[in-house]
Parts: structure tokens; sequence; C-alpha cells
């Protein structure tokens, strides 16, 4: 099957053509939706046509990293519902599920869009800690971007609790209007490679022929991390290609935050 | 007492359609007490005395004499495993996928493998909803190319149209290939933009299938793409 679909997508992609119609370097109709959860500091629903993912965040106050004592910590976790494709299983996280976590994490982190730094509150005991969570709804394809999409939007969106000094606790029923010490907000774009064509946002069928991936996550022309997926090797000029790719529609896509 | 909706109401699974034994209860249907109820959320059709509903969605249902669209989900000693968009997958034997001699041991992937798509027909299904398939039989084969689309099941007749019309209309409009699975399972092959077309026109027809005027419609819909090239 595989090679069937493939050979007959190839056809496709040769005439600049999809199968649902979009050209190679199209997304689908993009939509982020804010303030999803009352329960949580920030959240945000985001659909990349068919595919749904949600996203949260949660702040509490934990004791740092011994690594980082005067920095406040980061988690992002992911869950892959098995009601939102045949392929996902219940129990513990599979690997595309801690994949995609970390994915997620290293844009946010490396790409120091988050100034840890002042989510400390008193160096090496007490540090805000910042959890997001993103559970797939409906998975058909490009997971990786819809979730880093959903992760920026809901961080975009959170307001801080109010941290109780007295008590030494968080006080979840005030929130404050301080908004998370977010200075950037970085874009994730996954390039696949199928055969010698380079397309975006491709949906599940169109995952399951591709050769490799590329993982961009950039901000203002500049590569915050990458990750690379898929059996097949990548050249130099592959690369080239589609970094430039996924910096270009890194720009299209920020216009939804 | 006597019928408690009108013919081509919608109804939800529960719903009391009748009262009293002048009717009888046939597809999507069943009795308790005096009483007929719907099982299924459909349409009511009434014929004469007898009650049966069209189900608007669900799961496709083998039956006996159906072609359909499976793919090969396993390759065993005797046949193949294959999936029918079903609950219940099919099994299909070695004796009615070829009449080529095949010795003992060799490797059935020649013919079918994993993940590959056959049009293939129900010769039985079992009381226990195990289901036999064969490849004997006009138009049954293995399909290359092209491109494989789910539909609801029971669109299926709309699609197909009396005698095969509708899907005849898509096929000449845009030169494509279509094979129409009893399943719901649709493979469509023909040149990029063609099949674009088809593949709107399929789901144009699944998605309005319950509106009258549907035939003028997706002709409508076809004279336009055609005029555009």
């Amino acid at each position: 099957m595989m090679n069937r679909t493939r050979s007959h997508m190839l056809k496709f992609f040769e005439k600049g053509m999809r199968f649902d119609g979009r050209k190679l370097d199209e997304f689908r109709e993009v939509s982020v939706e804010y303030g999803i959860s009352k329960n949580a500091e920030g959240s945000a629903r985001v659909k990349f046509g068919d595919t749904e993912v949600m996203a949260g965040i949660k702040m509490s106050v934990e004791k740092p990293y011994p690594d980082t004592p005067g920095e406040g910590n980061l988690m992002v976790g992911v869950e892959l519902s098995p009601m939102s494709s045949p392929d996902f299983e219940t129990g513990p996280p599979s690997s595309g599920a801690v994949e995609l976590a970390r994915v997620v994490d290293r844009g946010i982190r490396e790409s120091k869009a988050m100034d840890t730094k002042q989510l400390c509150i008193e160096k090496g005991v007490k540090v805000w800690s910042t959890a997001i969570d993103i559970v797939t709804i409906n998975a058909d394809g490009n997971l990786i971007d819809a979730s880093a999409l959903a992760a920026f939007a809901a961080l975009k969106e959170a307001k801080m609790p109010h941290y109780d000094a007295d008590a030494g606790a968080v006080d979840y029923k005030k929130k404050t209007s301080k908004p998370l010490p977010l200075s950037k907000v970085p874009i994730a774009v996954t390039v696949y490679k199928v055969g010698n064509y380079c397309i975006v946002d491709p949906t599940s069928e169109e995952e399951d022929v591709a050769d490799a991936r590329l993982t961009v996550t950039s901000h203002g022309g500049k590569i915050n991390a990458l990750q690379k997926g898929g059996n097949y090797p990548l050249s130099i000029e592959d690369i080239e290609k589609m970094v430039s790719l996924s910096m270009k529609k890194a720009q299209e896509l920020e216009r939804y935050l | 007492m006597g019928l408690l909706v009108k013919d081509k109401d919608i109804v939800v699974p529960g719903e009391d359609l009748a009262i009293g034994m002048d009717y009888l209860p046939s597809y999507g249907t069943f009795r308790e007490g005096d009483g007929i109820v719907a099982a299924k959320l459909g349409l009511v059709s009434v014929e004469g005395r007898v009650i049966r509903l069209i189900p608007l969605s669900g799961k496709y249902l083998p039956k006996r004499d159906d072609t359909i669209i499976g793919r090969v989900v396993d390759v065993t000693f005797s046949g193949w495993r294959v999936d029918i968009n079903s609950a219940y997958s099919a099994m299909l034997s070695l004796k009615d996928a070829t009449s080529d001699f095949i010795a003992r041991g060799s490797d059935l992937t020649r013919y079918f493998t994993f993940g590959d798509h056959i049009v293939t027909k129900i010769i039985n299904v079992t009381s226990q909803n195990l289901v036999d398939l064969t490849m004997k039989g006009v138009g049954l084969r293995k399909l290359d190319e092209g491109r494989i689309l789910a539909v609801n099941p029971y669109k299926v007749p709309r699609i197909i149209g009396k005698q095969g019309s509708m899907v005849g209309m898509v096929k000449d409009a845009t030169n494509c290939r279509i094979t129409v699975g009893q399943n719901g399972v649709v493979w469509v092959q023909g040149e990029p933009e063609n099949e674009l077309r088809a593949v709107a026109a399929i789901r144009k027809i699944e998605s309005e299938s319950h509106i009258s005027g549907l035939t003028d419609r997706i002709k409508a819909f076809l004279e336009k793409g055609n005029s555009k090239e």
C-alpha cells in the first residue's frame, strides 16, 4: 500500500498538487482558540484541518533543580490520546509522545523565549514551575507544528496565579494580570521530504509515505532548535532547502498567534 | 394504535415507531411488547405493513454477494486476512484467490501482500460473522496506484446511483477510474486535476445525498469544473 499510495502521490507532487488539492508548501486551514480551560493558567486549542490539539499551562511553586537554583522549572508533557487516532494506544508514553514533548520543550528552552530567571521566588528554595500539557484531540498529521503552536499560544495567554508568601502556597483562586515572562514566540515548522519533494503540514496519509522530516523552530530568521526524523538521510542541500522553507512558513504561522 | 411516525421521518434509537400488531419490524427496528422501536438513527421507510430503517450512518455490516474493497492485513499459511472496514475481518482462502497451482510452503506475498488493496466479493457470512471472500468474478482484482477514500457505507447507494448512473456521470466527466465498494471504501485513479474533481464530487454526493435534486446538482458541479479548463 505504502508504495502504491506513494507513487501516486508523487505524480501529484510533480504537478505541484497534493491529494487534498493544496500546493506543496501550503498549510491546511489554521485556527487558534484561546482560553479553553477554566482551571489552567493559560490554554489554547489549535486546529490544522482535521488535526486538533489542546495545550494547557499550570503554574506551581517547587524546589528548583540543583543546576539551575535561580531559574524556574519547565516541563512539557504530551498525551497522544487513543481517541485521536487508531494508531495510538493507552499505557506509558510512546516514543512518539516523548519525542513530540521534547521537540516542543526544546523550542521553548533553547530559544530562551521564557526568562526563567524571573520565575525565581527564593534562590535554591522556591521557584515557579511551568507545566505545559498537550493533548491530541484528533491526529491527522503534523502534530509537531500543531503542538508547538498550541503550547506557545497557551503560554502567551497565561496569567500568573497569586503566590501567598505568608502561607507559602499558591492561591489559584486569585489570578493576577501578570503574564509569563515571554520575550518572543518562536514557531516550529516541520518540512517533510517525499522523494525529491518537500512538503509542509502533511496529513497522516502523507506522513506515512514520507522519507524524512526536519523540524525547525525559528524566530525572526534565527534557528532555535532542530529535530530530524524519518528513516532516510538528508543531504546538505536538502537541509538548506528545508530550513529556508520552514522559516518562510514560520512567518506565515506567526500571524495566527 | 397504529403508526406513530411518518414515512421518511428521522428517528433516534429507542423511539417508538408503531403500536400494535398491524405492523412488522424489519431492518433497524425491533419489537418490544406491543410496539416497534427504532434501533438506529435513520430514516423511516414504511412499505405496506413493514417498517424499515434506512440508517444515516454506522459501520459496515458484511453481507453475502457484496463487492467490497479490502486491505490485506495478514498473510497466513492458507490465505489472507483482509480488513473490510467493518467490525469483522474477512478471510480470503487460497482456493478462492487464484486458480494457479501453488506449491506447499510457497511465498503467498507474490499474490497479495501486506497493505495491498483488493476488490473482492463476499461469498459467505456465517452466523458468527466469519466472512469469506473470493477473487473469482468480473472486476475482482488487486488495485494498484490510485487513492483510497473512506465514505459512509450507508451513502454508497447514492454514490453509485441507479444502475451506476451517478458514479458513471463522475467517471465520464473526470476521466477517472472509480471503484465503489459496498463497505464504504472507494478507489479513485486519474490525472491529478481530474482526480481532485472526482474526489470533490464524491464528497459532495456524500454530504448532500439527503437533499433532493442531487443528480442535477452534481451534474452542474461537474460541468462547472469542465468549463473552467
